[in-house]
């Protein structure tokens, strides 16, 4: 059945559609002003259908998903037409009868399984807790149940783990416990809230494929919430846009992807970053600025009556890599590869770094006191969570300012003030902000800041962990566009560390691929990238999720 | 000198007050905390009245009062016999009077000075007590507008919003309620005894109101003797962890282990001891009771500060691995400058909430340590005395319940608006409250 | 875990150590022994004689660190430091400055202490989560809004207002219970049932308030939009998931108190005349018997210590993300 035709049976009949939302709004009363999280949307979601909804954060994609299930917290005041399931109308059910909904009809998994399952109690128990609320069954047959349940989500050996507590798991491990769980009711609708955003790419992809596989199977409908419009094109069959509590747009897949009707839908297709940006041209024969060889980062384990030392944990082990003035080295890694604290070494933020780290030629390696210092004005960084990165009680003017007057102290206070000024415009802020607080910006602009604040001491190498991770799809395009005018306007060279291949293509020259402690595979980007050697680079490549076309 | 500590301290206090409007906007926005506020302030502004001394020749035996004491000179002046009840015009125990006649009667006496201007105190007290009252509040209501009317002159000069914006209406309403019932219990004291009087005929509202600057000063001294310790250790645990953390925790879990409760016992005695054994350095008796006052604020101070200095060391310790001070070692910031410059105005509310939640406990430990007799010296005006020596009252027939009463109502009054002063404070300054509030 | 208790317990031995010089260095280096034994003797018109008699009777004339008329190990272990600090540890208290073994009273008077403290704890902690998951279930309503009035309002009353209205009322007006003192048998619960109630009472305050901020933390995590998206109902999510989490702060606050108990309540046990620890503090207080206070000091230190080793102990056991290294 070609896609659009669902669209059009929706119109001519609700026979067929699970969940009919229409004119739902949320609105949350704060002190001095209603604010509309969700405000007037409709659409339907017909049965075995998989319907992506995509906004960026704050878009109240998610609210709209607890609204439906009428599990907004208690400060919220929600309001509308109808929202049927079926034949009921949530929105005027009782409370009792909300709860035969949840997990029996209408299931729900959430972003981070690490907190949403109860940290006290056994994984088993938890799953088996839906089964006994729903169904009449008796212990034995309800423990068979979760056992299926956890086979079908493959947990390995779910007889020994059934009794697990959720910390003994790993994050994808977790989310395919919430699936079984979601499922164990029966669900005619599971509601999937960013599902994979928490997760690494690799096992992003194969919560993915459970969650369509395990569709297919049971007939379900899919209703994906996702900020990643990448992946929901991978699997929803129609796909809804959503900006500031309005649904700007649905359409089906294929016609979203190719005419975008909206502005909106537009801008965001043209921001999503692709393959084809890198490349073959990048010539490698400038000076070497930084060089690292064979750096190991250990952190102790202590045991035993006197706590001593009895082993350590390599967090980075033996790594070696070196980084050419006015280039970028992208360093690519799952979370816990130790990629993070590679790069906290070489700023000597973490202790027992062993190893050569070459500046020009000097080893910097476990310098101290003045001589660090001294240092420091070359090297600098940018974090990945522009919220915390910055003091709150600081003006972005002082903030900026600090390192200025720590490491250029003959500088006068006129002239830092200009200089203040001059990088707040480099990095696309008004001169204004410098007397604000750094909670009046938004994500992006913080990071700008941050920038700004790295710049100030005139580095000639940046650190820069995660830096637009944290960031809405469209902000993390300027962000990259302006890192990479800066670099050749000033020709600083950036160490980008990053688990987002995307981003990479985009910005790096060389690329390092890191896993567990090692660098696996490294070269020039275009060449890793589109030619991968080692095994691990080529899933790491297969798992990122690619518009599909046709 | 204590004037000087609190006023530093409350200096301090309002110094880093400042950049933080926010907060400080959330806080004028609650009625409760606006409210609990000026009551606060009030207590305050009589504290303060009685830490003012100088010197007036036969006044006293010491020859030094306060101003407080000068204010309210009639109180303590007016000493009658002993007990009477609240508002009577006769002493509460009966005594052989002597008659116009010579003839000796078994009567209950007239006051030397509680309701001595009436001729027959059965008929005319209810009306009089009733003229008392309304002249009391009406010269509070003068007083009022005469204030209003000033700040209107004052105002004048400023832009009218801003004068809104700083102080609503109801501020202005409940400090005139205050002033009005203020005047009116003053002009009732002039001639009653409102709470009565105790055993030595001394008046107990005179006692209630001197016992106001004690709470305050172990509430604020007790503060100000902690704060210091609590912080520094604290941040320091924080801040450079290894064998600098192991040492400050070791201190501070040692010191948590003795029951505070006998370790003050203990200090107390050791005191006394002192004072019994060098006598010659303690020639009269107030500065005797000072001293000790100073001693238990020491001791209140050694004994409470763990608390804070464990919260300070977990949220420093959290607080180093932050993005901003990551930043500002690569910066080059040296340490010092990063604990002034990020760490420390980071963990300010949490002393805050603190400092403001632990002053309503020490006004009540005041209370229990006086009853088993660690507490200030007996001489000294406390709630905590008057509730000790009220003990022995409840069990005379009849009962003498006065004292005890008074001195719990306004201990009740002063810890009750402390309380929900310090509740508006935390859900201010309190990171996580303002941001689920938004 | 044998192992994890072993270390724990030679934590302990510098702890309950800067306890015990810190006591030494109060009662003896600050204050010497003629002090005291001037102060026990009255202050005035007294000899020499005296006072070196007095001390030679209470075992105070020994140098206090350094014995150096002794030979060999008698250097050490006759001074005042060893025979009055050092012993301690193997709970030898020796006998009071009025001549009384301490060692046989505090064995006496530990279990009425524990008999009024321990209800109270129990009672209180019940009542206390009862009430704070009341507010938490009714919140953003007015119940919840008068309770935390309630609260606050509560625990700004002074203990001792509930102790002297609870027997002004109960006892002296109703003739409910007796106005004070203890007894054995059925007359216990007699004797005990106004100072547990009032001790409830006045914990209420802070107890309820301090609870119901644990809930909510609680109620507000991911885990619980979780429960309820599985169907369960507000109810059985509060009583299934939030308090079993929040449990774990109250628990292990408990057991923290818990050997403490064995010190009984120095206000309540002195206002009812109980015979416990607690009004046997009082009295020495009053009477400035330092053997007994030192004593007590180093008692309740040792019982706050085993408390921190049971809390560890006790997380291990109710948080299963808790792990002994």
């Amino acid at each position: 059945m070609p896609l659009g035709m669902h669209l059009i049976q929706g119109v001519v009949s609700m026979a067929n559609s699970v969940l009919s939302v229409k004119g739902l709004s949320v609105q949350f009363q704060t002190h001095s002003e209603k604010v509309y999280a969700v405000d007037n949307i409709s659409f339907d979601i017909f049965e075995s259908e998989t319907f992506g909804l995509v906004g960026e954060s704050g878009s109240g994609k998610s609210i709209s998903a607890l609204a439906v299930l009428r599990l907004l917290p208690r400060s919220a005041q929600m309001s509308g037409d109808h929202v049927y399931f079926k034949t009921q109308d949530l929105l005027t059910l009782t409370e009792t009868g909300m709860c035969k909904i949840r997990g029996r009809r209408i299931a729900m998994i959430f972003q981070d399984p690490m907190i949403a399952l109860n940290p006290v109690k056994s994984i088993g128990s938890q799953i088996a807790e839906v089964i006994k609320i729903h169904f009449n069954l008796t212990a034995p047959d309800i423990h068979d149940r979760v056992l299926t349940l956890l086979r079908q989500v493959e947990i390995p050996s779910p007889e020994s783990r059934i009794n697990d507590y959720p910390h003994q798991f790993s994050g994808g491990q977790l989310q395919r416990i919430m699936i079984a769980a979601a499922l164990a009711g029966e669900p005619d609708l599971l509601i999937a809230d960013e599902p994979t955003t928490a997760l690494d790419v690799t096992i992003q992809a194969q919560i993915l494929t459970l969650l369509k596989s395990i569709q297919d199977k049971v007939g379900m409908s899919l209703w994906l919430i996702s900020h990643d419009l990448a992946l929901v094109s991978t699997v929803a069959d129609r796909v809804a846009v959503m900006l500031k509590g309005c649904i700007v747009e649905v359409a089906p897949t294929m016609q979203l992807f190719k005419q975008p009707k909206h502005p909106y839908t537009q801008t965001l297709l043209a921001a999503l970053p692709s393959f084809d940006s890198c490349s073959a041209d990048t010539v490698l024969t400038r000076n070497i600025l930084l060089e690292v060889k064979n750096i190991r980062i250990s952190y102790p384990v202590r045991k035993g009556i006197f706590n001593r030392v009895v082993s350590h944990i390599k967090a980075v082990d033996g790594v070696s890599f070196s980084i050419q003035e006015g280039k970028t080295l992208a360093l690519v890694g799952e979370s816990g590869c130790g990629k993070t604290t590679l790069g906290k070494g070489l700023l000597n933020l973490v202790a027992d770094v062993e190893g050569q780290v070459l500046w020009s030629g000097k080893d910097i390696n476990g310098l101290k006191g003045d001589s660090l210092r001294r240092m420091r004005s070359n090297i600098q960084i940018i974090f990945q969570d522009p919220y915390s990165s910055m003091n709150p009680r600081m003006l972005v003017g002082q903030i900026i300012d600090e390192g200025m007057r720590s490491l250029h102290p003959q500088l006068s206070a006129k002239k830092r003030q200009a200089k203040v000024a001059e990088l707040l415009q480099q990095v696309g802020l008004p001169v204004e902000c410098a007397m604000r607080y750094p909670h009046e910006f938004s994500g992006g602009q913080r990071q700008r800041i941050c920038i700004a604040r790295a710049l100030a001491v005139q580095p000639k190498l940046i650190i820069c962990d995660e830096p637009t991770s944290a960031l809405d799809v469209s902000v993390q395009d300027k962000i990259i566009v302006l890192l990479k005018s800066l670099q050749r306007h000033y020709g600083i060279s950036y160490l980008f560390i990053t688990h987002d291949l995307a981003v990479v293509a985009e910005m790096a020259d060389e690329l390092a691929v890191m896993y567990q402690g090692k660098i696996v595979e490294s070269g020039p980007v275009y060449q890793v990238l589109n030619d991968p050697q080692q095994p691990y680079t080529q899933r790491l490549l297969n798992a990122v999720p690619k518009i599909v076309w046709d | 000198m204590i004037l000087l500590i609190s006023s530093v301290s409350i200096g301090v206090l309002l110094r880093n007050h400042d950049g933080l409007k926010r907060p400080l906007k959330k806080i004028a926005a609650n009625k409760s905390a606006m409210l609990s506020m000026i009551i606060l302030l009030f207590f305050l502004a009589v504290g303060l009245l009685d830490s003012i001394h100088f010197r007036a020749e036969g006044q006293r035996s010491s020859g030094v009062i306060s101003v407080l004491d000068y204010c309210a000179k009639p109180l303590w002046q007016h000493t009658e016999k002993t007990y009477s009840a609240p508002f009577s015009a006769y002493l509460y125990s009966k005594e052989y009077i002597t008659q116009d006649g010579g003839d000796k009667v078994w009567a209950f006496p007239r006051l030397q000075f509680g309701g001595s201007h009436l001729t027959n105190p059965e008929s005319e007290k209810t009306s009089d007590l009733l003229s008392l009252l309304m002249t009391g509040l009406s010269k509070g209501l003068m007083l009022c507008m005469a204030g209003v009317g000033l700040r209107g002159l004052f105002v004048g000069k400023k832009s009218e919003q801003s004068a809104r914006r700083y102080c609503p209406g109801f501020v202005c309403i409940t400090i005139s309620i205050l002033i009005v019932g203020v005047a009116g219990l003053m002009e009732l004291s002039m001639y009653y005894h409102i709470f009565g009087t105790d055993k030595v005929g001394e008046d107990v509202f005179y006692q209630t109101i001197k016992s106001i600057r004690t709470g305050l000063v172990i509430g604020s001294l007790t503060t100000f003797i902690m704060l210091p310790l609590a912080v520094i250790f604290g941040i320091l645990a924080g801040f450079y962890r290894g064998w600098v953390d192991d040492l400050i925790q070791y201190i501070y879990t040692t010191l948590n282990s003795i029951p505070s409760v006998l370790l003050i016992a203990a200090s107390i005695l050791m005191v006394q001891v002192y004072m019994a054994n060098h006598p010659e350095s303690f020639t009269n008796l107030e500065s005797r009771a000072d001293l000790r006052l100073l001693f238990l604020c020491l001791i209140l101070g050694v004994t409470s500060w763990t608390g804070l200095c464990r919260m300070l060391r977990a949220e420093t310790l959290k607080l180093r691995e932050m993005g901003y001070v990551q930043a500002a070692k690569v910066l080059g910031v040296k340490p010092f400058g990063i604990l002034l410059q990020h760490i420390l105005p980071n963990v300010m509310h949490i002393i805050l909430i603190a400092v403001v939640l632990d002053f309503s406990a020490l006004v009540l430990a005041e209370a229990v340590l006086s009853y088993i007799n660690i507490g200030v010296d007996p001489s000294t005006y406390s709630w905590g005395n008057m509730i000790n020596g009220a003990r022995l009252e409840m069990a005379r027939e009849p009962v003498v319940w006065w004292p005890l009463i008074a001195a719990f109502v306004f201990m009740f009054i002063l810890v009750l608006t402390a309380n929900l002063f310090a509740d508006a404070v935390r859900d201010a300054f309190d990171p996580r409250r303002s941001q689920y509030g938004q | 875990m044998i192992q994890y208790i072993f270390r724990r317990l030679m934590y302990t031995l510098p702890l309950l150590l800067g306890v015990n010089i810190l006591t030494f260095f109060l009662f003896f280096v600050v204050n010497t022994p003629n002090d005291m034994a001037r102060m026990q003797l009255g202050q005035k018109h007294v000899t020499e004689q005296a006072v070196n008699k007095w001390k030679v009777e209470h075992g105070y004339d020994l140098p206090l660190f350094l014995n150096t008329e002794r030979r060999s190990f008698k250097q050490i272990t006759e001074t005042v430091f060893y025979q009055k600090s050092i012993k301690l540890f193997a709970f030898e208290f020796g006998v009071s400055d009025s001549g009384r073994d301490i060692g046989a009273d505090i064995k006496q008077r530990m279990w009425p202490s524990l008999a009024i403290a321990l209800p109270s704890l129990l009672l209180g902690l019940l009542v206390n989560i009862f009430a704070a998951l009341m507010m938490v279930l009714f919140r953003h309503s007015y119940l919840e809004f008068w309770g935390v009035v309630a609260c606050v309002v509560i625990m700004s009353i002074s203990a001792l207002f509930y102790i002297i209205g609870g027997q002004f009322l109960f006892s002296k007006l109703l003739k409910l219970v007796p106005i004070s003192g203890f007894g054995y048998g059925i007359d216990t619960l007699k004797f005990l049932i106004l100072p547990i109630v009032i001790s409830v009472v006045s914990g209420l305050g802070s107890g309820g308030r301090w609870y119901r901020a644990l809930f909510i933390e609680e109620v507000e995590k991911d885990y619980v939009v979780t429960a309820r998206a599985k169907g369960l109902s507000e109810t059985q999510t509060l009583f299934r998931h939030v308090l079993g989490n929040a449990m774990i702060p109250i628990l292990t606050g408990v057991v923290v108190v818990l050997p403490l108990l064995f010190m009984g309540s120095l206000i309540m046990e002195s206002f009812f005349s109980i015979p416990g620890l607690g009004s046997y503090t009082i009295d020495a207080i009053n009477r400035q018997d330092f053997a007994i206070v030192r004593s007590m000091v180093f008692l309740g230190s040792v019982l706050y210590v085993i408390g921190l080793l049971l809390t560890d102990i006790c997380y291990t056991l109710v948080d299963p993300r808790v792990k002994l290294l």
